[in-house]
C-alpha cells in the first residue's frame, strides 16, 4: 500500500502529469474562490448593513453561487450584431488567463508552487498588464461606445496605478535582493517581526509601502472605492456591458481571481506567506489564514468607502502614491547602498 | 508640511470609518425575515373595517342602520339587517365589503354611532383574484369568535401591548422572533374553526344567513362573480 502511495506520488511527480495536476487545482481553487467569495461578499455586506444576505437557497444560502453558476451557464451568449466575434470570445479567457498563469507561481507552502520560477514576482506583473488589454479588446470587439468608454476609464485607472504598485514592487525587490517569490518568503523566516511588513530598519517606511500597495492592488482589480469602470450603480455593467451568460461571468471570475492573486502575492511580499506569527508550525494554513482576511479587508473596504470621483482617482494616484512610493524606492536604495559605499 | 498633514488626516478618517462598519458588523441585524417573522401590527393600525362583538352576548354591536353604507364616498359597503325573535332591534345578517374600492377614509367609522365597525389590524392583504377583496364581515366576524377561545375576553378587550417603533436594540430583535405572526389567524385554522362551532348564538344567525357555499375565509366569503353591488344575501333573508 505503502509502495503503490510512493509510485502514485513519483507518477504525480513527473513532469507532465505534475503541472496537469497543479492546473487542475488552480482551476478548482479559482472556480471555487470566484463561486464562494460572492457568497462571502453577499453575506459580509449583509452583515455590513445589519441585514442577513442570501438565505434562501441552501442552509444560509450556501448553494446560492451553483443557482447562480447555473443560471449563467443557461444564459446564452449574444454576440451583438456587427461585433467582432473573435475578439468578443477570447476577451474573457484573455482576462482569465493570466490570473491562473500568476498563481501558479505562488508558494502556498514549502515547496507549494506550480512552478518554482526565480522570476515569480516579475512574471506576476508581466502577465498582469494583459488583464487591461484584454478588457479593452472585449469592449472594443463588442461595438458599443458606452463600453468603449468605460473600458478607456478601467485603462487609465490601471495605468496610472500600475506604476506607483511597480515602484513598490521594485522596492521590495531590492530589499528582497531577489524575485523568487520563494526565497522572498524564506527570507521572512520566525516570528511576525520578522516580516517584510515590519522590517523597519530596512525601510522605515515598509508599512506605507505595504499600504500603497493595498490601494493599488484594490485600483488594478477595479474593487471599490476604485470602481469606477463597472460603477453599478451609474454605468450599467461598464466595459461588459454587451457580456451575457457565461462571458459576463468569467469576467466576473476574473475580479475575485484577480483579488485573491492580489491577496496572495501581498501576503508572500509583506506578510510572511506560509511563516506563523510565532515562528511555530508553518504551513499552507497560514498563508490561506492571511490570505483570506486581506481578502475580507478588501470586502471590508468596498462595503465602508463610497466611490471616489474619476479625477480624485488619478489625483491620488500621481500626486500621492506614485511621488511617496518613488520616495521609498529612494530611500531603500539609501538605506542598502550608503553603509557599503561607506566601508 | 500642509500635504502630509493633509494626508494624514485624510488616512485617520479612512481609519474611523473602517472602525464604524466593522463594529456595524458584529451587531445583530436590524431586518425582520418577513414571512418566517412578523412584527407586531400597533394597535391604531387602519386596516380595511371589520364588526365589533358585544363582549356580553357575543353577538355584532350592528343594527343595520346603514349609516355607514351612506357615508361611504365610494359606495363600496353593502349590508342587510333582519329583526330577530324578541329583539328590539335589527341584527346585521350580511356585510359586504368592496375592498377593491375601499380608500380607507374611515368615514364608515366615524359615522356608526355604536362603535360597531372599527378597523382591523389585517395587513396581509396580497390575493391572486378580485374576488377575494370581497369580504363578507358578518362571516368575517364569526370566524374570528370562533377562533376565540370560548372564555377569551372580548375583542375589544384583547388589545395587544403597543409596540414601539422598530428601534435598533438586540433585545427588540429577540423578541420579533417570539412574537406571534399577524394579529388576524390564518385562513386554514379560521375554516377549520368555523366548521367544527357556530360562534354566536348557535342557531340564531347562522339559520339566518344566506348559505354561501363552501365554508371560506372572511376576505374570500363570496363564491361566484365579484361583488358589484355586493346585494347578492338580500335575496334569501326571510
Amino acid at each position: 500500500m505503502n509502495a503503490l502511495a510512493s509510485n502514485a506520488a513519483a507518477f504525480l511527480d513527473a513532469e507532465p502529469w505534475r503541472l496537469l495536476v497543479w492546473l487542475a487545482a488552480l482551476l478548482g481553487f479559482v472556480a471555487l474562490n470566484a463561486a464562494y467569495l460572492v457568497w462571502v461578499e453577499r453575506k459580509s455586506a449583509g452583515r455590513f448593513q445589519r441585514r442577513p444576505g442570501p438565505t434562501e437557497v441552501g442552509p444560509a444560502g450556501l448553494l446560492q453561487p451553483v443557482a447562480d453558476g447555473l443560471k449563467l451557464m443557461a444564459k446564452q451568449l449574444v454576440v451583438p450584431a456587427g461585433a467582432d466575434s473573435a475578439l468578443f470570445r477570447a476577451a474573457p479567457l484573455m482576462v482569465i488567463a493570466p490570473v491562473l498563469m500568476g498563481l501558479a507561481v505562488i508558494p502556498f507552502g514549502r515547496g507549494l508552487a506550480a512552478l518554482d520560477l526565480n522570476v515569480g514576482l516579475l512574471m506576476i506583473f508581466a502577465l498582469g498588464s494583459i488583464n487591461v488589454m484584454a478588457i479593452m479588446l472585449g469592449a472594443w470587439a463588442s461595438r458599443n461606445k458606452y463600453s468603449l468608454m468605460a473600458a478607456g476609464r478601467m485603462v487609465s485607472q490601471n495605468i496610472a496605478y500600475e506604476i506607483p504598485m511597480l515602484l513598490v514592487v521594485t522596492t521590495m525587490a531590492m530589499v528582497t535582493g531577489t524575485l523568487d517569490l520563494n526565497q522572498i518568503v524564506a527570507q521572512q523566516a520566525g516570528a511576525f517581526w520578522h516580516w517584510n511588513l515590519f522590517r523597519l530598519w530596512v525601510n522605515p517606511l515598509m508599512p506605507v509601502t505595504f499600504l500603497i500597495y493595498y490601494a493599488c492592488m484594490l485600483a488594478e482589480t477595479n474593487r471599490a472605492p476604485f470602481d469606477m469602470a463597472e460603477a453599478e450603480s451609474e454605468l450599467v455593467a461598464g466595459a461588459y456591458t454587451e457580456y451575457a451568460g457565461m462571458g459576463f461571468g468569467v469576467f466576473f471570475m476574473a475580479e475575485y481571481a484577480n483579488i485573491v492573486l492580489g491577496c496572495s502575492l501581498a501576503t508572500v511580499l509583506f506578510l510572511g506567506g506560509w511563516h506563523s506569527p510565532f515562528g511555530l508550525l508553518p504551513g499552507l494554513a497560514w498563508f490561506l489564514l492571511k490570505m483570506y482576511f486581506l481578502v475580507f479587508s478588501v470586502i471590508w473596504v468596498r462595503w465602508t468607502f463610497p466611490r471616489t470621483q474619476f479625477y480624485v482617482l488619478l489625483n491620488l494616484s500621481w500626486k500621492i502614491l506614485i511621488p511617496v512610493s518613488l520616495l521609498t524606492l529612494i530611500l531603500s536604495a539609501a538605506i542598502i547602498k550608503i553603509p557599503k559605499a561607506l566601508s | 508640511m500642509n500635504a502630509l498633514n493633509e494626508i494624514y488626516s485624510g488616512f485617520n478618517s479612512l481609519l474611523v470609518g473602517l472602525r464604524i462598519t466593522l463594529g456595524q458588523f458584529f451587531k445583530p441585524g436590524v431586518t425582520v425575515h418577513y414571512p418566517r417573522q412578523t412584527l407586531k401590527i400597533p394597535r391604531r393600525y387602519r386596516g380595511h373595517i371589520e364588526l365589533v362583538a358585544n363582549p356580553e352576548t357575543g353577538k355584532p354591536l350592528c343594527f343595520a342602520c346603514k349609516l355607514c353604507e351612506r357615508a361611504c364616498p365610494s359606495d363600496c359597503i353593502s349590508l342587510e339587517g333582519v329583526k330577530l325573535e324578541g329583539d328590539k332591534r335589527k341584527t346585521v345578517a350580511s356585510y359586504q365589503l368592496d375592498f377593491t374600492k375601499c380608500s380607507l377614509c374611515g368615514s364608515c367609522v366615524e359615522v356608526c354611532r355604536d362603535g360597531a365597525i372599527r378597523f382591523s389590524r389585517d395587513y396581509n392583504l396580497a390575493g391572486v383574484a378580485k374576488e377575494a377583496f370581497c369580504m363578507d364581515l358578518v362571516q368575517r366576524l364569526r370566524e374570528q369568535l370562533a377562533a376565540a377561545t370560548p372564555e377569551a375576553p372580548s375583542p375589544k378587550r384583547q388589545a395587544q401591548p403597543e409596540i414601539p417603533h422598530p428601534r435598533f436594540s438586540p433585545a427588540l430583535a429577540r423578541a420579533r422572533n417570539d412574537a406571534p405572526p399577524a394579529a388576524v389567524p390564518g385562513p386554514a385554522a379560521t375554516v377549520a374553526a368555523a366548521r367544527m362551532t357556530p360562534a354566536f348564538g348557535a342557531g340564531s344567525m347562522d339559520a339566518l344567513l344566506p348559505r354561501l357555499g363552501p365554508p371560506a375565509t372572511g376576505r374570500a366569503a363570496l363564491p361566484d362573480a365579484h361583488c358589484v353591488g355586493a346585494k347578492q344575501g338580500e335575496g334569501s333573508i326571510p
